[in-house]
């Protein structure tokens, strides 16, 4: 059997399985997003908060990702098997690059602009939301992106705790020892890794202030 | 002549003597700006940044702080739009205390203009100039019809310029949007930290000789920083010279090179060098 003749056969079950993925992927960047850049804004001037933050969101990335979603299975309301836990996994990968951006963004301003906008008696929320936040969008943009494409990858592996997603036909490939299987789940992975690469680099792009 | 206005009352007769100055006489019109016995030290430092310092500002002067690097010319700037707060003794903006009013209207209230220009890299020209007026919530005509006619007194065609952003400007011509920017809400005070500091000597001049000739025209009360005494001369019409954060001389800019004074000497010396930088 190739790859080819399996997928189309099994399409209708490759493209629910798609969506399911990306269904994971949507829920758990909204949630990154929402923690994430907030959080970030937060920390600009707080700097011992700042260290504490950025290294538990660099120590979940060490954190290989089939042992952190080995960790939270037994852990009672986020764990257990299922969705649920895959996309607490991923919105905890998902936190670094996010907030990392969102910090660096806000902190990369010119000083001279900042001068001028409190000189010109900017209130502090103005100064937030009409000149260091789109001045740092390309920024934390830049950080969604990388964390979504991580994501993407990371949630096929939710697939070994019940979470479904593309990766079901990875898990069943190796266990069948067929490439045409794996190839089902891994080729519409990367390529919606590429996808959404492609489509936030757009984005940037026209966000991103010279 | 520099400036065709009557003579400015001069303050500090005794320059030498810092902190001494002499008694207000009610006779005469209210300060617009009064240092009074303003000391301002951070943390981690032995010897203050300003040190005692009283200093009056009459409407509609040009005053010039000259000074070098580290003398606390931009300090004293800062603390009278309440960027910074003194650590003892009063600064006095229209006869409030800057610890009394509000810092966004007193900042409103007072144009800023900086080195390097600092416009919003992200709003057009028009948006830059338009600013304050924006957040005063003018109407949006007014507002276009205010930042028209600002452009044109900085001397950019508001067609060309208005919808560009400030990249696509050249060093001198982001510095006028600058001083437009400051002017926007029209206000009666105009802070200015060395802004020609960063431009090519030929802008600079060019700069320097149209703004000499806009300040009297708009008939506001300026206090200018900067380290470079030509410019100090040329726009002044009364320079306080600064050194670790005290007033060593007061003077017009005619008597200002007669002044006795080591610091005096060092900053008219510059004068002689060929870049026409001081040391």
């Amino acid at each position: 059997m190739t790859p080819w003749t399996f997928m189309v056969t099994h399409r209708a079950e490759i493209w629910s399985a798609t969506l399911n993925h990306i269904a994971l992927v949507l829920i758990a960047m909204s949630i990154a997003i929402v923690i994430a850049v907030p959080l970030g804004m937060f920390i600009v001037q707080r700097p011992a908060l700042r260290t504490f933050a950025l290294g538990l969101a660099s120590v979940f990335q060490t954190i290989p990702s089939l042992a952190l979603f080995g960790f939270l299975i037994p852990i009672p309301f986020i764990g257990g098997i299922g969705p649920r836990t895959a996309i607490v996994a991923l919105v905890l990968y998902a936190l670094l690059p996010i907030l990392r951006n969102t910090y660096v963004g806000l902190t990369g301003i010119d000083p001279a602009v900042l001068e001028a906008a409190e000189a010109m008696g900017m209130t502090n929320a103005q100064i937030l939301t009409r000149v260091r936040l789109p001045l740092a969008l390309g920024v934390i943009l830049a950080g969604i992106r990388t964390a979504t494409v991580i994501t993407i990858g990371v949630a096929t592996i939710a697939a070994a705790i019940g979470a479904g997603g593309l990766g079901t036909f990875i898990f069943r490939g190796v266990a069948m020892v067929s490439d045409a299987v794996i190839l089902a789940g891994a080729i519409p992975a990367a390529m919606l890794a590429i996808l959404a690469d492609v489509f936030l680099a757009f984005i940037e792009r026209r966000l991103r202030v010279q | 002549m520099l400036y065709d206005k009557p003579p400015m009352r001069l303050v500090n007769r005794t320059p030498r003597t810092p902190g001494n100055e002499a008694p207000i006489s009610s006779a005469t019109a209210d300060p617009i700006i009064e240092f009074q016995s303003v000391t301002y030290s951070v943390k981690g430092r032995s010897t203050p940044l300003i040190s005692e310092l009283s200093l009056r500002v009459t409407s509609k002067e040009t005053l010039v702080l000259l000074g070098r690097s580290g003398s606390g010319k931009t300090t004293l700037l800062r603390l009278i739009n309440r960027m910074l707060v003194p650590s003892s003794g009063a600064v006095v903006v229209e006869g409030k205390s800057t610890m009394e009013w509000d810092a966004i209207r007193l900042r409103r209230h007072i144009g800023y203009v900086i080195q390097e220009a600092g416009l919003f890299p992200h709003f057009t020209v028009a948006e830059n100039v338009g600013l304050v007026p924006k957040l005063e919530k003018w109407d949006p005509a007014r507002i276009a019809e205010r930042t028209n006619e600002l452009l044109r007194i900085v001397g950019l065609d508001p067609k060309e310029f208005a919808q560009r952003r400030p990249a696509q400007l050249s060093g001198g011509q982001r510095q006028r949007v600058g001083v437009a920017r400051a002017l926007g809400a029209d206000p009666s005070i105009l802070l200015m930290d060395e802004p020609f500091g960063a431009l090519d000597p030929v802008t600079r001049s060019e700069l320097q000789r149209e703004f000499s000739a806009l300040a009297r025209r708009l008939g506001k009360t300026i206090v200018f920083v900067t380290h470079d005494l030509r410019e100090a001369l040329l726009l002044a019409s009364r320079i306080v010279l600064l050194q670790n954060g005290r007033i060593v001389a007061s003077a017009k800019p005619q008597e200002f090179l007669r002044i006795d004074h080591p610091e005096v000497k060092a900053f008219s010396a510059s004068l002689h060098t060929v870049s026409g930088e001081p040391a």
